[in-house]
């Protein structure tokens, strides 16, 4: 099994930190793993999106032109990515701000409004972890008792009490995805 | 299995360093490579195995507090990025020209001058040919994962103190800004004063004694006959890397028509290239120089009974491509691909290029 995933958003979306979790529950389950960070000029004008690879084998290469999966959090990625989704492959986007919803027929297309139910938590900084509750809904490549101990792993100890809120936050995502379409 | 984390490649760095027993780090700050002094800084390693981490005035300060470091035995280490690798080129070649052990690591961006923070291959030539006057040469270590950023620590000292020879890592921003899984090394403890006058006594300037004349740490030698037998035991010092510490890795290489060479970050992207080659049905394989001196240029050679074309992909005009074109002498076509400024390729781009340039397509 290999999942090359981009995730793309704005900064302070928590783009990086999902992608370091989803990272780390990778690790729990004995995955080799690589999180490329959006170091380029693309990082100029506030997007920020992370490369993240799992893989039962060894990692080629960490920098991708196409991807099996893309989880898109603003028009500006949906503009950059929507394109560079593999046919077969998956899209998973928070309506929230888009303004030209994706129309490929080639691949799967989900929707999660991530926005909205950070709002309805009451926590604006769960948003991340609805979407992936979303994302593993749709792709369950992690067992959730590893997203668990990704989160114990990259969360200083001090924030460990937040880990319940945020397994609720993935429940509540994993709930909420809708299909838009699938092959 | 030993200690297994998810971490920057960077960060990488510094712990191998606390790890493997360095003495010393002394380095300025400079962009991408930051992480490594930061992380020394929070790990504050002198409260645990008393390792020194300063962050000196400048650049040229820190290669020369490494220079008295190494005069005195000492494990010690130093790290830029290119721009701050150019102002250490003196101390760098004073550290060859006095047969000195070091590590400095390179995590190389786009140049030429302050060039760009992002990531670039451009400072081969440098590395690896010189960059300092004189005849000289670093051991020049490439690694292309996290992993080997833990793993080469340790051996790039183990090599400078065999050689007595300042060794390099160079890497770049890709793999510096990367996490990837990474086994920590175990923890090794510093040499103490005793063992550091057993494995460098008859050189390091740790104290006269009795029954030896004075350790002197100098690449100065106003004699020219003298100094020209010191650059023949230098050269002599050179071939031998060449016999023995050659390292190179090969992907995909038994049954390849045609080959990529590219190091670094660029091995990765061609390794996904030579994926994506051969699901079209193009035979091709990846050497990847681990060791960039003493490059591998007898396994390049070895290659040529079988391949009809080499591509060599570099983040950089093309300076790695001379190494591999002198080991093919005009055998076999041998062409460059290269994105620069920051740029990084992708590996469609790369298939393209092999299509292009060597299977004239």
């Amino acid at each position: 099994m290999t999942e090359e995933i981009i995730i793309a958003g704005f900064g302070g979306q928590g783009v990086l930190s999902m992608g370091k979790i989803l990272a780390y529950s990778g690790i729990m389950q004995n995955q080799e793993v690589s999180w490329m960070p959006s170091y380029g000029p693309e990082m100029r004008g506030g997007t920020a999106n992370v490369t993240v690879i799992l893989s039962d084998d060894r990692i080629s290469s960490p920098v991708l032109k196409k991807f099996d999966t893309a989880i898109i959090l603003n028009q500006q990625s949906m503009d950059k990515f929507v394109d560079e989704v593999k046919p077969g492959g998956t899209l998973l986007y928070d309506p929230n701000g888009i303004t030209h919803h994706p129309e490929r027929k080639d691949i799967n297309i989900y929707r999660i409004p991530g926005a909205a139910l950070a709002a309805e938590l009451g926590n604006p900084q769960t948003f991340n972890m609805i979407i992936m509750g979303g994302f593993l809904k749709v792709k369950p490549i992690v067992l959730l008792e590893n997203v668990k101990k990704g989160l114990e792993k990259s969360l200083p100890e001090r924030h460990h009490k937040l880990i319940p809120l945020n397994i609720e936050a993935i429940q509540k995502g994993s709930d909420s995805v809708e299909t838009v379409h699938t092959i | 299995m030993g200690d297994v984390r998810l971490m920057k490649g960077n960060e990488v760095i510094a712990e191998a360093a606390i790890r493997c027993g360095c003495d010393g780090y002394f380095g300025y700050p400079i962009t991408p490579q930051s992480e490594i002094m930061e992380t020394l800084m929070i790990r504050r390693p002198q409260e645990e195995t008393g390792m020194v981490v300063l962050q000196a005035e400048s650049e040229v300060a820190a290669i020369n507090m490494v220079y008295g470091g190494a005069s005195c035995g000492k494990k010690v280490m130093t790290s830029s990025s290119s721009p701050g690798i150019s102002l250490k080129a003196e101390g760098i070649t004073y550290l060859a020209g006095a047969e000195l052990p070091a590590l400095i690591v390179n995590i190389v961006r786009g140049g030429p001058g302050l060039g760009t923070i992002q990531p670039a291959q451009s400072d081969y030539f440098q590395a690896v040919k010189g960059g300092g006057h004189g005849d000289y040469k670093l051991i020049v270590l490439a690694p292309a994962s996290v992993q080997e950023m833990n793993d080469f620590v340790d051996l790039s000292f183990k090599l400078a103190f065999k050689y007595l020879n300042p060794a390099m890592i160079l890497s770049d921003g890709v793999i510096g800004q990367m996490m990837e899984k990474v086994e920590l090394s175990d923890f090794k403890p510093r040499w103490t004063a005793e063992e550091i006058k057993k494995i460098s006594g008859s050189w390091a300037t740790i104290g006269k004694t009795a029954d030896r004349e004075r350790n002197i740490s100098t690449s100065l030698d106003l004699d020219s006959a003298k100094q020209e037998i010191f650059n023949h035991k230098l050269q002599a010092k050179y071939r031998a890397m060449e016999e023995n510490e050659v390292r190179f890795e090969k992907i995909a290489c038994d049954d390849a028509e045609y080959l990529f060479v590219a190091y670094g970050s660029s091995a990765r992207i061609c390794q996904k290239a030579v994926e994506q080659a051969r699901e079209k049905g193009i035979k091709v394989g990846l050497l990847r120089p681990i060791t960039l001196f003493p490059y591998p240029t007898k396994a390049i050679q070895e290659m040529l009974k079988d391949v009809k074309g080499i591509l060599s992909v570099e983040m950089s005009a093309g300076q790695m491509v001379e190494d591999v074109r002198l080991a093919v002498n005009g055998k076999v076509p041998v062409e460059h691909f290269g994105r620069y400024g920051g740029i990084i390729p992708t590996p469609e781009e790369v298939v393209e290029a092999l299509e292009q340039k060597i299977l004239g397509k």
